[in-house]
């Protein structure tokens, strides 16, 4: 499955690089392969901008397609030429040395740049699994960055497919608290649990409590798992004079499962048929409420 | 006016430090690293520290819409340690290829000890293989011949002095620094190294050319606004405004950017990857915040009781 990845990769890069800049790149590669030390490898990594460029990979509508079909949830519509042309060499060493590759991923990930760190956790989907790598991306997610944060969390489907629920629902806590967001989190909704809703019904009341806002989406994930006394916090949310605000407490209560509070959510929905004849005809979804908020905020 | 200030330490400043700074109309700044205040006795607190101005200290200037490079290199003081030394040596390329490392630097001379001769000749060495300008500290005590034997050690190298920017000059050391060929840099430090007013006499006789100032803050008592209030008192006393832009922001572009790792365009025309990731630019923050460019006068007034 990853080496359909790395297939596109190159392709992907070959299309876009100039004919000298794609012989450099595999004349380098062979180098990496061959080479005796990491010294080439860390060479080839550090040249790769300087020699490729920067530039956005702009990928086509049908190659992000070919992207989920070969790893579901991969979704490189961010990728930077430079990222690409890191994480193809990065998995053809991975083929060619998988015992030595963990090892070799917290090295570099230790001696990273910003742009090589979020290179580097942005294709771990496509490495093959180690401990090392599950330990890197555990250390990554503790970054105060925010690009580095949202290269693991975001449109990557490493963590829906690796994380235990407690690492999982730490990353989503510390989306919402570095003020990220949650739609770009692949298997968002899959992943919810109680646990989960717990966690961010105490920090809503944090949020609430310390006179600060609490984003739309944090709603997303405790709908479906919501007991009675969460369904006093979406009722509040969907009382909000904020549209967003206000169709995401209506679309989370609509989305209770527990039968011992449907009842009341289901009272509660009745009460905005406007709202509700949306969420049912579709117009209102989590991602068009990120959406929302997303413009809202200038993005 | 934009500025640049060439030689900032600055993970030991403040952000009230970086609001003024981008406030003040510097949109660049030149990390060089350096001896921290206390002796590094591993070489494994020498690469978080490498690692911490490369990654870290280059998103928390991106916060504050300004653009973070650095250099890399042994500090003369740390090179008398022989162990610390080699093992620092040994890491050392690893680092100068990343992005945003804009020379080896700052190395040269403090006691002017053979350890520090051996391992500032091995420095222009690896800044030669790797065709990377070179920024010199000129030793605090013994300065005049200090410099003089900075220059002749880079000679005897075969370094190009257009490449090289040696720092920290005063009165007595900036006519032959500029008279062989090389970049005249100038710390407005108070008490220590320039005053500001000294400079604009220095501007005064010897004009623009090759010669910029910094900062040079960093964990003393120094003075993060040095170049913009340099610049604004250069102009009050008659320095033409090209001059000004010259020492306060071209010429250090011109000397860092040969390294092909600084440029213009990184501040006014942002790669759409950057704008998404590490620089924010001087406008509203994304996922709206508040822009962080507060008046850092009245936030630290302590009467301006309310924090929120």
């Amino acid at each position: 499955m990853t080496s359909k990845a790395v297939d596109l990769l190159e392709q992907w890069l070959g299309h876009r690089l100039k004919d000298d800049h794609s012989s450099w790149l595999q004349s380098q590669l062979k180098k990496v392969l061959t080479s005796n030390s990491d010294r080439e490898l860390h060479i080839t990594l550090g040249l790769i901008p300087r020699k490729l460029g920067r530039e956005d990979l702009n990928l086509t509508h049908s190659e992000l397609t070919e992207a989920n079909n070969a790893i579901s949830g991969w979704n490189p519509g961010d990728w930077s030429i430079d990222c690409a042309a890191r994480i193809a060499v990065l998995c053809r060493l991975s083929e060619h040395d998988k015992e030595g590759f963990g090892d070799t991923i917290t090295d570099l990930c230790r001696n990273a740049d910003l742009a090589e760190s979020i290179a580097l956790y942005s294709g771990v989907a496509l490495f093959p699994d180690s401990e090392q790598l599950d330990q890197q991306v555990a250390e990554g997610l503790r970054t105060n960055m925010r690009a580095v944060f949202e290269a693991i969390a975001h449109n990557n489907p490493y963590p829906a497919n690796h994380f235990d629920e407690n690492r999982w629902n730490h990353m989503v806590l510390k989306a919402l608290f570095i003020d990220s967001t949650l739609a770009p989190i692949y298997g968002i909704d899959q992943r919810s649990n109680k646990e989960l809703a717990i966690i961010l019904c105490d920090y809503a009341h944090e949020r609430r409590a310390a006179g600060r806002p609490v984003t739309a989406e944090l709603w997303r994930c405790v709908g479906p798992h919501a007991t009675n006394a969460m369904i006093d916090d979406l009722q509040l949310t969907a009382g909000s004079t904020i549209a967003t605000e206000h169709q995401a407490g209506v679309l989370a209560l609509s989305q209770c499962k527990d039968p011992l509070v449907q009842q009341r959510a289901h009272e509660l929905t009745a009460s905005y048929p406007e709202t509700m004849a949306e969420i049912v005809n579709g117009t209102i979804t989590w991602d068009v409420i990120y959406q929302r908020q997303q413009h809202q905020s200038g993005n | 006016m934009m500025f640049i200030d060439p030689h900032a330490h600055m993970i030991s400043r403040t952000t009230d430090d970086y609001e003024a700074m981008a406030a003040a109309g510097v949109v660049a700044v030149i990390e060089p690293s350096f001896w921290v205040g206390q002796p590094r006795t591993h070489v494994g607190t020498y690469i978080d520290y490498l690692s911490a101005i490369i990654g870290f200290e280059r998103f928390r200037a991106g916060q504050f819409g300004i653009r973070h490079y650095c250099t890399v290199g042994l500090n003369s003081k740390e090179a008398n340690n022989a162990e610390l030394a080699e093992a620092v040596m040994e890491i050392l390329p690893r680092f100068a290829l990343k992005e945003g490392v804009v020379a080896i630097g700052e190395i040269g001379y403090d006691e002017q000890t053979e350890l520090e001769d051996k391992y500032f000749r091995l420095q222009l060495e690896l800044a030669k293989e790797l065709d990377l300008p070179v920024m010199i500290h000129t030793p605090h005590r013994d300065k005049k011949r200090g410099t003089s034997r900075s220059m002749d050690v880079c000679e005897e190298h075969g370094m190009d002095p257009s490449k090289i920017i040696v720092d920290h000059n005063n009165e007595e050391t900036v006519r032959e620094v500029l008279d062989r060929g090389y970049w005249a840099a100038f710390s407005i430090y108070p008490s220590t190294k320039m005053g500001n007013s000294r400079m604009v006499d220095i501007l005064t006789e010897y004009g623009a050319e090759r010669i910029m100032v910094d900062s040079a803050c960093d964990w003393g008592i120094s003075e993060p606004l040095g170049v913009a209030k340099t610049a604004r008192l250069a102009l009050e006393r008659g320095i033409p405004e090209e001059q000004v832009r010259l020492v306060c922001y071209q010429n250090a572009l011109s000397a860092y950017g040969q390294s092909g790792q600084m440029s213009e365009d990184h501040w006014l025309n942002p790669a759409a990857i950057d704008q998404r990731t590490v620089y924010e630019g001087n406008s509203i923050l994304r996922g709206g915040r508040e822009p962080l460019v507060e008046d850092a006068a009245v936030k630290r007034n302590a009467n301006n009781l309310i924090i929120e």
